[in-house]
């Protein structure tokens, strides 16, 4: 039993009570809510004529469905099912008193890229979100939860879930990152030492060197992807990097209010001798950029590796996914993935659509053109992601490239508006799952990696190491993790 | 939905869907997730698996077992998102349990909030009941959730439950809102205490 954890702490602090089942009800401070997974939730409550217990404490974005092409955003949505699941949730929020950021807010965008951004999430803080990838919000020492339709309405109606505590598992992430190696290539060589189900009864508190070096964009990245390696949260503890990056934004108080917060921030922090209910440690010193071959994040290499055999793999069932993988991707072991062609680039999604991404990308596609044969979509993270990066002059970049520059939205992650590969379609992505269908077409391939590697193969028309294109950079900007975007 | 069910046992034929990690993007594609209600799902379930490149079904599990309560499955099912169209596809398909290696743990939270039991047992156990019901697909298979048994024809076998999941099936309480809605000043107590919490 781990004890002494952040984990422990802010479980604590939110423990409302045990329940007759043996499970605790946990009061969740911040419940985000999309339009996809919410509106049964609220028809159960109309039904039961209850009302939304802590409307204050929650926000709503339409980020699944979105269209990303301007002229595509008008009202009505052309798409029928995309407008009603859009009007259910403007009249669901605006009934409930629950702040909206719609399209015409400027604060529109994925859940996990506008909360961060807004201030809304905090260090100390338990997050709800009917989306698995809640784990993001992590970055800032919170407690992040995925949670299904009837636990919505849970939140909703209580401002509970009902939740078994989880162990807690520490991974020290060592060493220093080369020039070209992010956040993405952490959790991807995470996820490929501890398996896709490795973290399954855990969350993951992540540290050491090379995760106190990253900023708080990478920080998002690195917790973002916990639910890939099966574990429902992952965090890591705040520190001066987190507060720096907090102050001045919307929701986050100010003056003597924020140094009170901080003592709050300060005081859920884990302990020195905090006990963990596991420890390991993950060697990320000098790692090559990763990429996956397969059709789960766990199928993933560094780029200078080769497709493995399945019977490299000791376990019968790795054996066969690996087999289904081969045949779906169209590879052979002990091929490189570099040179393997790409007809789609996608740059974006609660992963990597923050500034910092499109930054390390522009760097790479400056002076350079999208391939002829590749289709390039840049889909900001939210529309004040692609505010920034407008300001800064990086939409030119892209568009001067050939990237189809776009409006906010999930995408091409999981294709629910009109951005979907088709056929076989091989698609760059800096998304976080490659699972067979994910992107639209059942028969579509992904092959997962980070921003300036989704731009280089862009450029090239086929898998390619980014660091290629990074050796005329000037020094100062070699510590391999996006300069801070605040 | 009548939350007040307990739930102490479940049965009917069985369906296998063997292989390991099967995702949420596999049982319930997210094309399909654009509709306000659940009402459909069971149209979705495992959509392009079950289908050929033309549209027509394949040979898939649940094409050939159309009719089955019991989904046997391996380890790690139901993991990627959370979307709980995936347990409610494979409720309204029919299925009213499902015996397995192991879950994704929001998918588990998912078929508890929907009362379907989800019990787990070794890789072998469940290879053994899978390619019993290939051989017997009108055989009955029993979840007794109560006395964590599972039973088809002359085997029975002890499985594992979750105990929160158990509690709430067999007492009737896995209604968790009303569970919890009775709590309300003791929240109204932990929020006073949480100083990033503005009372209403």
């Amino acid at each position: 039993m781990s004890n002494g954890t952040l984990y422990d702490k802010v479980w604590d602090k939110h423990k409302v009570t045990e329940l007759p089942n043996g499970q605790d009800q946990l009061f969740i401070g911040l419940h985000l809510v999309h339009e996809v997974t919410s509106p049964q939730a609220f028809g159960m409550l109309r039904e039961r004529e209850l009302e939304v217990a802590y409307p204050n404490q929650t926000f709503a974005t339409t980020d699944h469905i979105a269209p990303t092409e301007e002229e595509k955003r008008k009202r009505p949505l052309k798409d029928d099912q995309a407008e009603e699941m859009l009007t259910a949730l403007e009249t669901n929020t605006s009934d409930n008193g629950i702040t909206f950021f719609g399209f015409e807010s400027g604060k529109q965008g994925i859940t996990h890229v506008v909360a961060p951004e807004l201030g809304l999430s905090q260090p100390g803080m338990t997050v709800a979100c009917g989306d698995s990838h809640t784990a993001t919000h992590g970055a800032f020492g919170s407690i992040g939860v995925g949670i299904g339709t009837s636990q919505i309405r849970d939140v909703l109606a209580t401002g509970c879930i009902a939740a078994d505590k989880q162990k807690v598992r520490r991974i020290n992430v060592e060493g220093e990152l080369g020039e070209g190696v992010y956040a993405k290539d952490i959790i991807l060589k995470i996820i490929q030492d501890l398996g896709v189900d490795g973290g399954v009864g855990h969350v993951y508190e992540y540290g050491g060197e090379a995760i106190e070096a990253l900023d708080m964009e990478g920080r998002l990245a690195v917790c973002n992807m916990s639910i890939e390696g099966g574990a429902r949260a992952g965090y890591i503890n705040p520190d001066e990097t987190t507060y720096d990056y907090l102050e001045g934004r919307e929701y986050v108080p100010e003056g003597d209010e924020f140094e009170e917060r901080k003592e709050y921030w300060e005081s859920i922090k884990s302990d020195e001798d905090a006990e963990y209910d596991d420890v390991v440690t993950v060697d990320a010193d000098g790692i090559d950029p990763l990429i996956t071959w397969g059709i789960n994040p766990g199928q993933v290499i560094e780029i200078s590796d080769t497709v493995p055999e399945p019977d490299d793999f000791e376990a019968r069932t790795d054996r066969e996914a690996a087999e289904q993988a081969l045949d779906h991707m169209d590879i052979e072991p002990g091929q490189s993935m570099v040179g393997y062609d790409v007809d789609v680039a996608f740059l974006g999604t609660c992963t990597n659509g923050r500034v910092s991404d499109f930054e390390e990308a522009a760097k790479i596609l400056e002076g350079n053109k999208v391939s002829d044969d590749v289709r390039a979509l840049a889909v900001p993270g939210s529309e004040s992601v692609r505010a920034e990066c407008e300001a800064r002059g990086l939409d030119e970049v892209f568009i001067n490239a050939g990237f189809q520059w776009r409006r906010a939205g999930c995408s091409m992650c999981l294709a629910m508006n009109d951005d979907a590969l088709e056929g076989d379609e091989v698609c760059a992505s800096s998304s976080n799952r490659n699972f067979i269908g994910r992107q639209g077409s059942k028969d579509g391939r992904t092959v997962l990696m980070s921003p300036a590697m989704v731009a280089a193969a862009a450029v090239e028309g086929e898998v390619t190491d980014a660091r290629d294109y990074l050796d005329d950079e000037p020094a100062g900007s070699a510590s391999g993790v996006g300069e801070a975007a605040d | 939905m009548a939350p007040e069910n307990h739930i102490t046992e479940v049965g009917g034929t069985g369906v296998p869907i063997p292989g390991d990690d099967i995702d949420t993007d596999q049982i319930l594609p997210a094309r399909f997730m654009k509709e306000v209600t659940f009402d459909n799902m069971a149209d979705y379930l495992f959509y392009d698996a079950r289908r050929d490149d033309d549209g027509e079904f394949n040979d898939h599990p649940l094409n050939r077992f159309d009719g089955a309560s019991i989904a046997v499955i391996n380890s790690n099912f139901g993991c990627g998102s959370s979307r709980e169209h995936a347990p409610q596809a494979m409720m309204r398909w029919g299925v009213d349990g499902i015996v397995g290696e192991s879950y994704a743990e929001i998918f588990r939270d998912n078929c508890k909030s929907l009362g379907i039991p989800a019990v787990t047992t070794d890789h072998e156990t469940v290879v053994e009941l899978q390619e019993w019901i290939e051989a017997n697909p009108d055989g009955e298979i029993d979840i007794d959730v109560e006395n964590e048994e599972v039973t088809y024809g002359e085997t029975t076998i002890d499985v594992d439950i979750d105990h929160a999941m158990k509690e709430a099936l067999v007492e009737g309480i896995w209604d968790t809102t009303s569970l919890m809605y009775s709590n309300k000043s003791k929240v109204e107590s932990t929020v006073a205490d949480l100083p990033y919490v503005q009372s209403d």
